[in-house]
């Protein structure tokens, strides 16, 4: 069911995924361990393995199971290439592990950071060494649009390398449906609630939402609020939000509830009302673009909010293009046109070594980005990336969004601590769908916003 | 690497070897001890602590320990590196959704126990005169045989919500709408969330309150029946006036035991609904606070309020089991 790992996971999941993770490594990693060993040995003279130094270069990351066989096949041209031998290992317990890692001296040479929020705090506590000792920032912008550096920089030095990213700024329509009732693609949000009002006026649902994820409900909701955030106060007012500089229900955030609310709660707008929005499940929510209601030929619905990986979610016989395609979320305030809200995996090097610094270069380079985009379900925000290896026209056109936006922010809901981000947040949607007022639900997660220091406390509780 | 992995696997099927095979082994190993090395008298003060060690050793690891860090746990911050006294007490029991899951876990006790128990004895009494007892028990305690979170899954099924325009795949909304009403989302609508949550554990727990008292109304003598037919008594008034009485040992231990499992419950909560829409359990709460939101303090003192409403329940059953000892 979960596709992607910027869709949240539930407790039971991710306690049941770590025992399928450490099996899966287990059993996956031993082939590919081995067949590495036996191509080192043949150049190199030991026998013994030796865990960190000497022609190795090792690497956590929340890459598990069969996206882990994309990323080893990533690393694969460099192994070859240099004869280092890299050594990956997937957990689902990133965040919990690597600062106990860190602490013990044990830390991985670079770690694949599933949000910047940790990398933050270990780049603060001088954890990591700044990318820039590797590639020179000139070097950088060759690969990255400035928007991304910008992600991935902590006081003034940049930290990471960007990898796998997810675009969440994307509505999702079907052109064949928008054709026969004679519907434009808006560009504001104005046009926007215009055309829903127009498709109310015809008689359909202009809206699909579905919030079901098991006990990750809520979660769509969130992306709705930080990707209108975005939009309406702007990158560095969303950035005071995730670090809690302003307080959860500041009139901005609450503003940006209330439009949502003009999507959620507007009647007709929602396929199936609050009840099915609150019902159904997420993935399940993409098909009402492409069933018709029962007894009619008019679609459940006419548009969907949600991120690229929804893809995963389409019936078998859509056509991209024909049958679905996109539009970014539209403007409210034309200040902040071209932002888009992405997740993504980030490295950064955490033992100075010469085949870590390898390793980094290399990962900057388009190879390893081309390598993943060719077998699916990727996207990259590096701009030297061929855009013809995305197998579909979609994600290329999503790539192109990527590396061109002007401002990119990360999903903020990943990036607060847990309590919140994947907690009162969630089911404060729940509860604001289900009719809570705006100043109920955004009071509520203030309140339980903690009181200590977001990343630091929350993240670091290795001790 | 290679041989690395070859002698893991061999650690793994020496490990399964010796946990099923060594158990058996210490206890007759330390038998034949205690047998040679001590002489008939000390051996009958001995042996029995030879037999309880064990146990007791695991239980002191397992579970005495960890209560005991628990609650010193909950006394600190999110991490465990500070200490913050009474404030997440404090907070636990002014929050509002923690209030919230008291006064769930309320209605829970006092539905599930009083439902289920009601209907195991009806069922028990009833069934009692049907040809078919045997197949009509099994059928109606079948559901204890599933796990809470496979009984979830089924029942998701059953209350699934599809909007009124689609084929409805949930049972009840698909009698819902055939009868012409509109699908409600049961899982979702506040008003009654709670209640169709509660009904699953109802349904799982009936079957098992039965069995225990069917076999305690079987247990009922004939003649004290019969003696009561024979001066006039209604089957009713048997019933209350003489069935009851008799098996109300059975009916407080099958209470007890509901109350406590439903004081646990966690796993239909998470599964139907992930404790969202005002249907959060003390339990549910627990998990989410220790593992979701990493905050130690608050989910370890959520596990003493928890531990804490045990035990008076605990208490009662244990004076009630030591009466019945003295009775007997």
């Amino acid at each position: 069911m979960f596709f992607s790992r910027w869709q949240p996971r539930s407790a039971a999941r991710i306690t049941h995924q770590k025992i399928l993770s450490r099996l899966s490594v287990g059993l996956l990693l031993a082939p590919i361990l081995y067949s590495c060993d036996t191509a080192a040995s043949t150049d190199a003279s030991t026998d013994v393995p030796v865990p960190s130094g000497s022609n190795t270069v090792t690497v956590l990351g929340v890459v598990v199971s069969e996206q882990q066989a994309k990323l080893e096949a990533a690393f694969a041209p460099f192994e070859e290439e240099t004869g280092i031998d890299v050594i990956y290992e997937g957990t689902d317990a990133f965040t919990t592990l690597l600062p106990v890692r860190v602490d013990s001296g044990d830390a991985p040479d670079i770690a694949m950071f599933p949000q910047p929020g940790l990398m933050r705090s270990l780049a603060e506590e001088g954890a990591l060494i700044p990318v820039t000792e590797v590639l020179s920032q000139e070097e950088l912008a060759t690969y990255y649009p400035d928007s991304w550096i910008d992600l991935s920089t902590v006081n003034d030095e940049i930290y990471g390398i960007w990898y796998r990213s997810a675009l969440k700024s994307l509505v999702w329509y079907n052109p064949k449906e928008f054709e026969a009732g004679g519907y434009q693609t808006p560009e504001t949000w104005d046009e926007l609630i215009a055309l829903s009002d127009e498709i109310v006026a015809d008689g359909g649902n202009p809206w699909c939402l579905g919030l079901e994820s098991g006990n990750a409900s809520g979660w769509p909701g969130t992306d709705w609020v930080e990707d209108i955030l975005l939009r309406t106060a702007g990158p560095e007012f969303y950035d005071q939000w995730v670090q809690h500089e302003v307080p959860f229900n500041a009139p901005e955030v609450q503003a940006a509830f209330d439009y949502f609310g003009e999507i959620a709660k507007t009647p007709n707008y929602l396929y199936g009302g609050q009840t099915g929005a609150l019902s159904i499940p997420w993935g399940d929510s993409i098909s009402g673009l492409f069933t018709a209601k029962r007894g009619t030929d008019t679609p459940e619905c006419y548009m969907q909010k949600q991120g690229n990986f929804i893809s995963s979610f389409f019936p078998v016989d859509v056509v991209a293009c024909e049958d679905v395609d996109f539009f970014p979320t539209p403007i409210i305030n034309p200040e902040y046109e071209n932002a888009l809200l992405v997740a993504g995996d980030i490295f950064a090097m955490l033992n100075d070594t010469p085949e870590a610094r390898q390793l980094m270069a290399y990962l900057a380079t388009p190879t390893p980005h081309e390598i993943w985009a060719e077998r699916g379900g990727f996207l990259s925000a590096n701009k030297q990336v061929d855009l013809s290896v995305y197998p579909d026209e979609l994600s290329r056109k999503q790539a192109e969004l990527l590396t061109t936006a002007d401002v990119v922010q990360f999903d903020a809901s990943d990036a607060m601590p847990g309590s919140v981000g994947t907690g009162t947040f969630w089911s404060g949607m729940m509860d604001f769908v289900a009719g809570a007022t705006t100043e109920e639900v955004t009071d509520k997660i203030e309140f339980y916003w903690p009181e200590e220091r977001v990343v630091s406390s929350d993240e670091a509780g290795g001790e | 690497m290679d041989s690395n992995n070859v002698s893991l696997i061999f650690k793994a099927l020496l490990a399964i070897f010796l946990g099923s095979f060594g158990v058996i082994g210490v206890f007759y190993a330390l038998n034949i001890l205690v047998e040679k090395a001590f002489p008939e008298r000390a051996r009958i003060k001995v042996l029995p602590w030879i037999y309880v060690g064990p146990a007791l050793l695991l239980l002191t690891v397992y579970l005495i320990i960890p209560t005991l860090r628990t609650v010193y746990l909950s006394l600190f911050g999110p991490s465990s590196n500070e200490f913050v006294g009474l404030k997440n007490y404090i907070f636990v029991l002014t929050a509002p959704d923690t209030l919230t899951t008291f006064r769930n876990n309320l209605l829970w006790l006092v539905l599930v126990t009083g439902i289920s128990v009601f209907l195991g004895l009806i069922i028990a009494v009833l069934i009692d005169r049907v040809k078919y007892e045997q197949v009509a028990k099994s059928l109606i305690f079948l559901p204890m045989a599933i796990s809470f979170v496979g009984a979830s899954v089924i029942w998701r099924f059953i209350y699934a919500y599809r909007p009124a325009d689609a084929e409805q795949i949930g049972v009840l909304n698909a009698i819902a709408t055939g009868l012409g009403f509109e699908p409600i989302g049961w899982l979702v609508n506040p008003a009654i969330n709670n209640f169709a949550l509660i009904a699953i554990m109802i349904w799982l727990q009936t079957g098992f309150c039965m069995v225990l008292l069917s076999s305690a109304v079987k247990g009922v003598p004939a003649d004290v029946l019969e003696a009561a037919r024979v001066d006039g008594a209604s089957e009713v008034q048997i019933f209350w006036r003489i069935i009851i009485p008799m098996i109300m040992p059975t009916i407080l231990v099958v209470s007890t035991t509901v109350i406590v499992l439903v004081l646990k419950v966690f796993d239909i909560v998470f599964v139907m609904t992930g404790g969202n829409l005002g249907t959060d359990v003390i339990a549910s709460r627990m998990i989410r606070e220790m593992f979701n939101f990493r905050n130690y303090g608050r989910g370890s003192a959520i596990a003493v309020i928890l531990l804490i409403a045990v035990i008076p329940v605990m208490v009662a059953n244990i004076r009630r089991f030591r009466q019945q000892e003295l009775n007997r």
